[in-house]
């Protein structure tokens, strides 16, 4: 370990600072007892589908399509995900039987 | 006792939700509690790291951070950088946040991708007190993530068993979450613009920056959209 215990605290620290702030940022710039604006109001009635996808693409950023499984067991576990949900649509269904198939993929085929 | 009731029942509302998470945090917590063991950290570390920063991607790479050169700016820069996507979270909460009292703070404090997902698009029925829904929604999300790391971190090298694959639970749940709010609204230009735009970015700029730049356009884009957008909202 080349860092003292003070040096490690404080770059915890920063990381909490970092976070924090990242969270509470709108929360202070547009606070409650205040009107929000107009364009962060229609932001925040769009931007949760906006965010949702960019957190689904989020989650494939370290799957490389050009080497290693190419993202397959990947596309397979989401489009059984996909079917599962639209003929069932019992959300535990759906990401129990996506995972299992991944698992199932990833341990035994590729 | 009206408000005992309120809050129990608030609890066992929420409970169902956080299953999934249950899986995914206790296993992603027990995979970070080892990674901080044979990293050579005491399983205090990632028990106070986990309940302080409650960010399970920044975690990971604050373990590089402490493994480094001391640079606290850089450690603070870089946890803005892989973090801004929380500012995307708050300004969709803005409205769901109000009037829920001193719980508030908490409920920021641990807006983690999780507990943002359930809280935005969670049918809570209206018998259910809704500040109290998404306070157990954050709080038993937190507790699963610091068992997890605690048991990863106090007992690391003894847990074996083949859980490859497990992780993919977080992105199920994602997708899932996703699907749901996609068949809940009646029009998908949103959704649409945060997987093609996040798509693209991603091929463009790679995995580890293309999340600001990914941000930026989406923002450009529902701005440039806004009178379009709204009137075909209002038409529905």
């Amino acid at each position: 370990m080349t860092m003292t215990l003070i040096q490690q605290l404080i770059t915890i620290g920063m990381v909490i600072l970092g976070t924090v702030a990242t969270r509470f940022l709108p929360f202070l710039v547009f606070p409650a007892d205040k009107p929000t604006p107009k364009y962060i109001r229609y932001l925040g009635k769009m931007l949760p589908s906006a965010a949702l996808g960019l957190l689904v693409i989020y989650c494939f950023k370290d799957v490389s399509i050009l080497d290693g499984t190419h993202g397959i067991p990947e596309l397979i576990s989401v489009a059984a995900i996909v079917a599962l949900h639209i003929w069932k649509r019992q959300m535990l269904v759906s990401i129990a039987g996506g995972t299992i198939i991944y698992m199932l993929l990833v341990q035994f085929i590729f | 006792m009206a408000s005992k009731n309120k809050i129990v029942k608030a609890f066992h509302t929420a409970l169902p939700y956080t299953i999934p998470i249950f899986a995914g945090f206790v296993f992603l917590g027990i995979a970070y509690g080892i990674y901080m063991n044979t990293s050579g950290f005491s399983a205090v570390y990632p028990i106070v790291m986990s309940a302080t920063i409650f960010a399970g991607s920044m975690e990971f790479v604050a373990v590089n951070l402490l493994l480094g050169a001391f640079d606290p700016i850089r450690a603070f820069a870089l946890t803005l950088m892989v973090n801004a996507r929380h500012l995307f979270y708050g300004i969709s909460m803005l409205d769901k946040y109000k009037g829920t009292g001193r719980k508030k703070h908490y409920l920021i404090f641990g807006m983690c991708d999780e507990s943002f997902s359930i809280n935005c698009t969670a049918d809570i029925p209206a018998d259910v007190d809704k500040g109290w829904f998404m306070f157990f929604v954050t709080l038993l999300n937190h507790s699963y993530w610091v068992c997890g790391a605690a048991i990863g971190g106090l007992l690391g090298s003894l847990v074996q068993f083949n859980t490859k694959g497990l992780e993919f639970v977080m992105t199920a749940l994602f997708v899932v979450i996703f699907l749901e709010q996609w068949m809940k609204e009646k029009r998908h230009y949103s959704a649409l613009l945060g997987l093609g735009i996040s798509s693209l970015c991603l091929i463009f700029f790679g995995g580890e920056s293309f999340i600001i730049p990914a941000m930026l356009i989406i923002l450009v884009c529902l701005m440039a959209m806004k009178k379009p957008l709204e009137k075909a909202e209002a038409c529905v």
